[in-house]
């Protein structure tokens, strides 16, 4: 395999450098506590129960997380992978700030199952908690051990000695770390034995240090799995049925093997994909391809204009997941409300790519999976080989928001490679093969229902949310497309329905109030009829849009301000805290409408209940006419703990508010019961530059010494409120369904109109 | 046979006249810079300079481009030694997954070639055929404005036809 390696620049260099213990052996010796390190996928919750830090409880030996050659060379390790977050530049810094060294000198490697811990999926906003808490508490450690072995070397006492930039220092002589450890040193398990260095004393840690990976990625470094090149590569494209469940009835297979640049069709099943030598020449032959294929049969696809009823209509698993007593208030007033959201997409800006090798039995895949560990067990599984001859290596792709179609292209990889023993192959998507085949966010329907009392407050509140599952990730090769098309098919494995607290459908459908009499019931529907899986906040961001809306409809009726209202419902000082500064930072009280058609709107929540607090105020302008929605300023005040990286905290909370923006106003999965249409971007618009808002400002609030809590997900629904919220202000309209669009809007204003 | 300038060198490409630019640049030439998003000429990720102009490159086909003068983001400058715009984009670190930023950069140095000093329409026009997914358009607006000459530390771009910003009291 050290040939594959050597061959391009694209490849972790774990071998550039010789370790203390096998140096250059691809096989090191790894510290890894057995195979049950995976995580729960989007279960939403690290687990408190494990007595150490972070994903320390599933690696425990420090040299699983930080290694120091005999070159003075130091690695640090994480199992998450870098999907446009910025987590590896994060990680950096944390095992920078302590260990005490300069950043230059650590080199990160990321999710790579040769090489570093099984962090399981890098999903649900857990990196920081998981890998960041992991590094941390191991570099800690690491640096006391060395230090302790110089104090002993020097035969001083410890408290004596100090390090500067990885040499210990204050003895009668200085030693580098690499001067202290040799093979064993590291492989030791972490005990705590570290003590951690005040926050204020922090020089890493806590300031804006530039992402590690934007240069390269803004000047045509090679950085992405896309642009990976290896000898005597190839490339292959995907066939894809027309519709889930159809037959490969007819395939003329010889008019396409004798197409130009035509190396191989692999067609097994109802699978089947184009191998040519050059890129160009597999895109003709997938389009011959698909022209030479009968297919037959399929799946219908409900009327998009009956999926609510039909998903409310649905058997499905229900848990009444939240309840309080009942309080002394009597409801004089009653407000009711059904919320809508529609399927909609990750749609990365690049289709998903994975280039696979298959070679002396042995099986490399370098893909942009957000799960290199889990996503290997149902490549085995697929091709019926042992998970350790298959060999699974993180390279960034596009922008990825949760579960799209990464995993499968992998797989494609996988299963084309192996026709094709001895040659890299490259599998790139078309546009519509993620458009199409991606799987999507669920559409879903909230009621809710709620009694006011005569002093204004909230008596009683009953919600209810209707969703299909929010993960079908790997799992197992029948959580793949290609395993789904094979001859000998494998089944997709029941979804999982995440429980509480975290959730999934219904993650933050409890509300972060203090409200008596409430009652919120999850409505678990696994007959889907789209695909569905993951989308960055799984059912967050529908019921904090429903609930944050409902309880907006609820200070109205009561005649209070909205922030005030909400304000007089929170116990927690943190949420307080993001919920006074976002007002303060907007300007909240005393706002008027600078000119008419605008409206101003707020929305708070903590992620998952249990996570970041963020929130959220939004001023737009809403033109009658066309029923199109301006957003001219966006404030927002984030807590997500102690903060490693301000500028990635901003940055991640500025592009969810813009996503979600873009989610609210715009998307929706467009479909008949014959097909998909929503197949490019024509038919499944996004945001673009005019619509942008004019500002978008961002607050993060600090907690040194806190935990993480991660940033990537608690824009989401607060964003998606507060537009709806604001347009109710601008315009005396409630619309409670997504999305806001142009003509949703201009029907409602009509609507009142005459009414 | 067809030749060409790319990033200042002559090239001379053997592939099927028929193929789109995207790929010769990206294969045959192991260019990097303009990137696959949809080979629909929707996105923009693929915006390279055709004799100094923008231009979606999954569409162009090589026919059409003898004796053209193609720039792309190598083209500009590297890690190094980064190109003006590259620099401004560097320096508001204005990039989450990236993947849409070449498409950017080349979309404002064609904008800046033809029209040195681009108000915030301007800007905003310009960048209208290009798409980026993570929502970093904000970061991307505040590059712009910098590769444009008058960086600035507060959001406030001005909407088409909205002339001043009349919500802005943010600053």
């Amino acid at each position: 395999m050290t040939h594959h390696r050597s061959s391009s620049p694209l490849i972790p260099p774990i071998t550039r450098r010789g370790f203390v213990a096998g140096a250059g052996s691809l096989t090191l010796s790894f510290a890894l506590s057995g195979r049950a390190a995976a995580q729960s996928e989007e279960s939403g919750v690290v687990d408190q129960t494990a007595e150490l830090p972070g994903s320390l409880s599933k690696a425990p030996f420090l040299d699983s997380w930080i290694r120091i050659a005999a070159d003075g060379a130091i690695t640090v390790f994480t199992g998450k992978a870098e999907l446009g977050q910025g987590i590896r530049t994060a990680l950096h810094q944390i095992a920078a700030e302590m260990l005490g060294v300069d950043p230059q000198r650590i080199e990160l490697l990321t999710a790579d199952t040769d090489a570093t811990p099984n962090e399981g999926y890098t999903a649900a906003s857990h990196s920081m908690e998981e890998s960041g808490s992991a590094i941390m508490n191991a570099a800690a450690e690491v640096r006391a051990i060395l230090v302790q072995r110089a104090a002993e070397r020097l035969g001083v006492d410890a408290e004596t000695l100090r390090v500067e930039d990885g040499v210990v220092i204050g003895g009668p002589e200085d030693l580098a770390y690499n001067m202290l450890v040799d093979g064993e040193t590291l492989h030791v398990r972490y005990e705590g034995r570290g003590r951690k260095p005040d926050p204020a004393t922090y020089k890493i840690m806590g300031t804006p240090f530039p992402r590690t990976d934007i240069p390269a990625k803004l000047t045509g470094a090679p950085a992405y799995v896309q642009d990976l090149r290896l000898p005597g590569m190839v490339h292959a494209r995907v066939i894809r049925p027309p519709v889930s469940g159809a037959r490969l009835a007819e395939f003329d297979q010889a008019a396409v093997e004798a197409m130009p640049g035509v190396m191989a069709v692999v067609r097994n099943g109802n699978y089947l994909a184009v191998v040519a030598s050059g890129e160009y020449q597999a895109v003709e032959a997938k389009r011959a391809a698909e022209g030479a294929a009968r297919w037959t049969g399929g799946i219908a696809l409900p009327e998009r204009s009956e999926i609510y009823d039909r998903l409310q209509a649905s058997a499905a698993e229900e848990t009444v997941i939240h309840e309080t007593d009942a309080g002394s208030g009597f409801p004089v007033k009653r407000l009711k409300a059904r919320y809508t959201r529609p399927f909609q997409m990750h749609s990365s800006i690049g289709p998903s790519c994975a280039v696979g090798l298959f070679e002396d039995g042995r099986l490399t895949v370098w893909t942009h999976t957000q799960g290199v560990y889990p996503d290997r067990k149902a490549i085995a599984e697929l091709l019926s080989m042992e998970e350790n001859a298959v060999r699974l290596i993180h390279m960034p792709g596009a922008g990825c928001y949760g579960h799209n179609g990464a995993d499968d292209a992998a797989a494609d990889a996988a299963l084309i490679a192996t026709a094709l023993p001895g040659r890299p192959v490259r599998v790139q998507w078309m546009r519509e093969d993620e458009h199409l085949w991606e799987p999507y966010g669920s559409a879903m329907v909230v009621e809710a229902s709620a009694g006011l009392a005569a002093d204004g407050t909230i008596a009683d509140w009953t919600y209810d949310v209707w969703s299909y599952p929010h993960s079908t990730r790997p799992g197992g090769a029948g959580n793949l497309i290609a395993g789904n098309l094979v001859a000998d098919p494998f089944r997709l494995a029941p979804p999982t329905n995440i429980p509480q607290p975290a959730g999934g459908g219904d993650r933050n459908a409890v509300p972060p109030y203090d409200i008596p009499g409430a009652r919120v019931t999850k409505h678990f529907v696994t007959d889907m009829t789209l695909r569905v899986s993951a989308l960055r906040g799984l059912g967050a961001f529908m019921n904090v849009f429903s609930l944050e809306s409902f309880v907006d409809e609820l200070a109205e009726a009561a005649g209070a301000d909205p922030v005030a209202f909400r304000l007089a419902m929170l116990d927690d000082p943190r949420a307080g805290d993001v919920v006074t500064a976002a007002a303060t930072d907007f300007g909240w009280d005393g706002w008027t409408a600078p000119a008419p058609g605008f409206g101003r709107g707020f929305a708070y929540a903590r992620y998952k209940n249990l996570a970041a607090y963020c929130a959220v105020a939004i001023e737009l302008q809403v033109t009658p006419e066309t029923g199109a929605i301006r957003i001219h300023r966006a404030v927002s005040s984030v807590d997500s703990g102690q903060i490693v990286n301000p500028n990635g905290v901003r940055n991640q909370i500025e592009g969810g508010i813009v996503q979600s923006a873009s989610w609210t106003l715009f998307e929706e999965v467009l479909y008949s019961p014959d097909r998909i249409e929503s197949r490019d971007w024509s038919a499944y618009p996004i945001l673009r530059f005019d619509a942008v808002p004019a500002s978008v400002r961002v607050r993060p609030i600090d907690r040194p010494g806190e935990p993480f809590l991660g940033t990537g997900e608690c824009a989401q629904g607060p964003t998606a409120a507060a537009i709806a919220n604001a347009v109710r202000d601008a315009t005396g309209v409630r619309i409670r369904d997504l999305p806001y669009s142009p003509k949703r809007l201009q029907t409602a204003l009509r609507e009142t109109e005459f009414s | 046979m067809v030749a060409m300038t790319v990033n200042g060198k002559s090239v001379s490409v053997d592939a099927d006249p028929e193929t789109p630019l995207l790929y010769v640049l990206r294969n045959e030439l192991e260019l990097n810079g303009a990137k696959f998003g949809c080979g629909l000429g929707q996105c923009g990720a693929c915006t390279v300079l055709v004799d100094g102009k923008a231009a979606i490159s999954c569409l162009l086909p090589l026919a059409a481009l003898e004796g053209r003068a193609i720039t792309t983001l190598e083209g500009l400058g590297t890690a190094e030694a980064p190109g003006p715009v590259q620099a401004a984009f560097i320096e508001e670190q204005a990039a989450q997954c990236g993947y849409c930023i070449p498409g950017m950069i080349m979309r404002m140095a064609g904008l800046l070639a033809e029209t040195p000093e681009p108000d915030d329409e301007e800007i905003r026009a310009a960048l209208q055929p290009n798409l980026c997914r993570c929502g970093t358009h904000m970061r991307i607006l505040r590059a712009a404005r910098r590769a444009a000459g008058r960086p600035s530390e507060e959001d406030n771009f001005a909407f088409a036809g909205s002339g001043q910003n009349v919500g802005g009291t943010s600053s």
